[in-house]
């Protein structure tokens, strides 16, 4: 168990009354890449959101069983959540920087968390840097973010993630919105950054599931189908629903 | 040392909440105190009057040593002057929104929304300025009467300051009808007019109906152009050639005069009450209407 | 034949009620323009009423109506802000929060004579505040309230959810992500609104009524417990409550020209703040 960074337990999620995430049990492991596949609305996302509490604004979002983070418990009142969520960062499907410039988009989040004020060019300079973003940007830090492409916007906010120095990146499928070549450059950055933390990332794309995965769970309708490394899901899958679903058989 | 940090700004966090939600509801309970303040002194007014004769007499006579105070002849003033304000602004509203969303060109309409938003800008006051000085001694010269300032004056000035809000409601429940409806009817061989009359304006009727009941009610609590323009003669009016005096003209004009909490006093208030409610209810049913037409296209 | 008749029928009857109600516009404007403008100099804007009036300028009433908006904006602004931000941004969507909507939305069509009244009863009277500046900002500020609550919720809802979801999932605090995102990001579109609302109590009249206003004030109203001239009273004295009315007749069109200048310039500011923000996005 020395290796696992988030455990789920006897999970269950409803939105009011409708049950959305039946009864997932999974560990996500240390440094380690773990995809959350299957069809739309089959729950990925919000398991992936649970992660780090962004249904807390959800009124009626109830959640029952144990999420650890480490040995926390994600969801005790008595944990902080401003600490949770800097410990576990998030990557949205839609790109979305802060309307600010693209120094303060990495400034911000240093600055809320009281990180030593002399300390903060060399870590946003590091950030982007760990983000392949620095070469891009570096003359141009006082630009408004959003006037940067897509695929940038993308890996700013990654580097946004990253200057916290968070142990989990959860990212939801941060690709969707752009195109191949940017798609490339953030699977890249994603294999490098593996080095350094543990990421979760819910994704559509089988191919990329595939290359960039260490661990693939397999959802369907609320529950967790399959769980097992990139091989064994894509190449020797247990249940036929799984075997259908990595196929292309899905209908 | 960072701990400490996360728990002062959750700590701020959460005193800024309750400010908001303190706040929020302050606001609220100030604006709900309008009503609570309307019927508390309402009930004082009817504990002196019987609300029989407040709603069936035919005389607001509250000066003289034999008080009179029926509402009848303030709210037969209201209610003349704001229809007749709806028959000049209705159809003129619907069919300037008619030509806004479907026969102006682009350009014509920038020039346009400006138009009607400056119409909208113009205080009351000078409203019904222009009824003293303008559109009054015109209506003496029109009818061969001695004074101009009457119903009919008073109908046309807000028929004026309910155009606006008509027009731009209509023409939002006007663009609001699929095109998918239009081009059907146009596919079935009717031509741009037929499609108009007989598809666009009865799609949107719901959001029409809710434009002219939101200008009437702007038309009902309008005050100072009915205080300026229409003579303020307490009588059961006859027609539109009449003097008139309306509720908020009532309120207006004695409201300064009358000492504090006297049954007078409290009948200005009753005779608030009265138009609150009528508003209200014709606001309600406004954005019921709004609603059905949204709901109807979604 | 037939047919055409009545297309060209209908073509009229819809250019005709346009052309109406431009010339509704045009006829109000050319009017209080063409004899009023003649009245207006540098000494009508900058001097005291004299004669009983006849003559002078209107100087005490542009700076009663300068200060009382001044009251209205400092207790309509943050308190309709505040109360916006709460229903949009903490309040939980039921069936309470959409009841205090739909109220807030329909007391925006209560008659503005009635919040004079509100403001007689409470501030003038109960609160002991007496008739004065004071008093009728307030009351002014109890009209504005409504507007400003919907035209900032409308503000605050334009912005998408994907914004405020990037602060948080940084380890900001709700209050935080307001402070430093939601608020900045829909800053003008409050600002248009609350502009806009302004224009529209500085124009208003009836809920000063009983609350404050005066016809005549000979010194400069400086504190906030006095009685005040204010420019739409002024015109509205002028033009039914003055002894010889013929005489001030120029004075009353001067008065309604700077009446309209000052709401047109505030509503031109609200719409410039609104298209160059458009065109930004």
């Amino acid at each position: 168990m020395e290796n696992m960074k988030i455990s789920v337990n006897n999970m269950n999620l409803y939105f009011g009354k409708k049950q959305i995430l039946k009864d997932i049990n999974i560990n996500f492991k240390t440094k380690k890449v773990t995809s959350l596949i299957g069809p739309s609305g089959c729950g990925k996302s919000t398991l992936l959101r649970s992660l780090n509490r962004m249904h807390d604004l959800t009124t009626d979002a109830i959640i029952e069983g144990v999420l650890k983070l480490d040995d926390k418990d994600i969801y005790d009142k008595q944990n902080s959540i401003i600490d949770i969520r800097k410990r576990v960062g998030m990557v949205f499907q839609k790109p979305n920087p802060l309307p600010k410039s693209i120094y303060e988009n990495l400034a911000y989040a240093l600055n809320i968390h009281k990180f030593p004020k002399e300390k903060i060019p060399a870590l946003i300079e590091s950030a982007l840097k760990e983000s392949y973003l620095w070469d891009e940007v570096k003359d141009e830090l006082k630009k408004p973010a959003v006037k940067l492409s897509g695929g940038q916007q993308q890996r700013l906010c990654i580097a946004r993630t990253v200057v916290l120095r968070p142990e989990v990146i959860l990212m939801d499928e941060p690709c969707s919105a752009l195109d191949p070549i940017s798609t490339n450059k953030i699977e890249k950055l994603i294999m490098s950054l593996k080095n350094d933390y543990t990421i979760i990332i819910v994704t559509h794309n089988m191919q990329q599931a595939q290359r960039i995965s260490d661990d693939v769970a397999f959802m369907y309708m609320g529950e967790l189908v399959e769980f097992g490394t990139a091989d064994q899901i894509f190449k020797n899958p247990q249940k036929e629903l799984t075997k259908n679903y990595v196929n292309g058989h899905f209908g | 040392m960072i701990k400490s940090n996360s728990e002062k700004r959750e700590k701020i966090d959460w005193l800024f909440k309750q400010l908001f939600k303190f706040t929020g509801f302050a606001t609220i309970a100030l604006l709900g105190g309008i009503f609570l303040m309307l019927i508390y002194n309402s009930i004082s007014f009817f504990a002196n009057v019987s609300p029989i004769d407040f709603f069936t007499g035919s005389q607001w006579d509250p000066g003289s040593a034999t008080s009179k105070y029926s509402i009848i002849p303030l709210l037969a003033s209201t209610g003349l002057v704001a229809i007749g304000s709806m028959l000049i602004a209705v159809p003129l509203g619907i069919f300037t929104a008619a030509f806004l969303s479907e026969l102006a060109p682009k350009k014509l309409q920038t020039f346009l929304k400006p138009v009607i938003e400056m119409l909208a800008a113009i205080p009351s006051v000078a409203i019904g300025f222009l009824g003293i000085v303008l559109v009054g001694p015109g209506i003496a010269k029109i009818f061969g009467i001695e004074n101009g300032l009457n119903a009919l004056n008073g109908s046309v000035l807000l028929a004026v300051m309910a155009l606006p809000t008509i027009i731009t409601i209509s023409e939002d429940a006007i663009n609001a009808v699929p095109k998918s409806h239009r081009e059907a009817s146009f596919a079935l061989g009717a031509n741009k007019w037929e499609t108009m009359f007989q598809v666009t304006l009865p799609a949107a009727l719901p959001g029409l109906i809710a434009a002219v009941l939101l200008g009437l009610g702007r038309a009902l609590g309008e005050t100072m152009t009915v205080l300026m323009a229409t003579g303020n003669a307490s009588v059961l009016p006859e027609g539109f050639l009449d003097s008139i005096r309306t509720i908020t003209a009532t309120i207006a004009i004695e409201m300064g005069e009358v000492p504090y909490q006297t049954t007078h006093y409290y009948a200005l208030f009753a005779i608030a009450a009265v138009l609150f409610m009528i508003t209200l209810l014709i606001n309600f049913l406004g954005e019921y209407f709004a609603n059905r037409l949204r709901k109807f296209h979604a | 034949m037939k047919k055409k008749i009545l297309y060209i029928f209908n073509w009229i009857l819809l250019t005709g009620s346009t052309v109406i109600v431009t010339l509704f516009l045009g006829v109000i404007l050319f009017d209080i323009f063409s004899k009023g403008l003649s009245s207006v100099s540098w000494s009508f804007i900058s001097k005291f009423p004299g004669n009983g009036m006849t003559t002078g300028g209107i100087l005490p009433a542009i700076i009663g109506t300068f200060l009382l908006t001044i009251v209205t904006t400092l207790f309509a602004v943050p308190f309709g802000v505040t109360c916006a931000i709460y229903l949009n941004e903490y309040a939980k969507p039921s069936l309470l929060t959409n009841i205090i909507r739909a109220s807030i939305r329909n007391l925006a069509g209560i008659p503005s004579i009635i919040y004079g009244l509100f403001g007689l009863a409470l501030f003038v009277q109960s609160l002991r505040m007496g008739t004065s500046v004071l008093s009728a900002g307030l009351t002014l500020g109890l009209l504005s309230l409504p507007y400003i609550i919907t035209t900032t919720e409308e503000a605050l809802k334009r912005i998408p959810n994907s914004m405020r979801e990037a602060t948080l999932a940084l380890g900001a605090t709700q209050f935080e992500t307001i402070r430093d995102v939601v608020l900045p990001k829909s800053l003008p579109g409050i600002l248009t609104g609350v502009i806009l609302t302004l224009s529209r109590a500085a124009g208003e009249t009836a809920p000063i009524l009983f609350t404050g206003v005066a016809f005549y004030i000979n010194t400069l109203t400086a504190s906030l417990n006095q009685e005040f001239m204010a420019l739409p009273y002024h015109l509205y004295m002028l033009s039914t409550q003055h002894n010889s009315i013929e005489t001030v007749r120029p004075l009353a069109y001067g008065t309604s020209v700077v009446l309209i200048l000052l709401v047109f310039t505030m509503n031109i500011v609200a719409f410039y703040i609104r298209f160059k923000h458009r065109t930004q996005e």
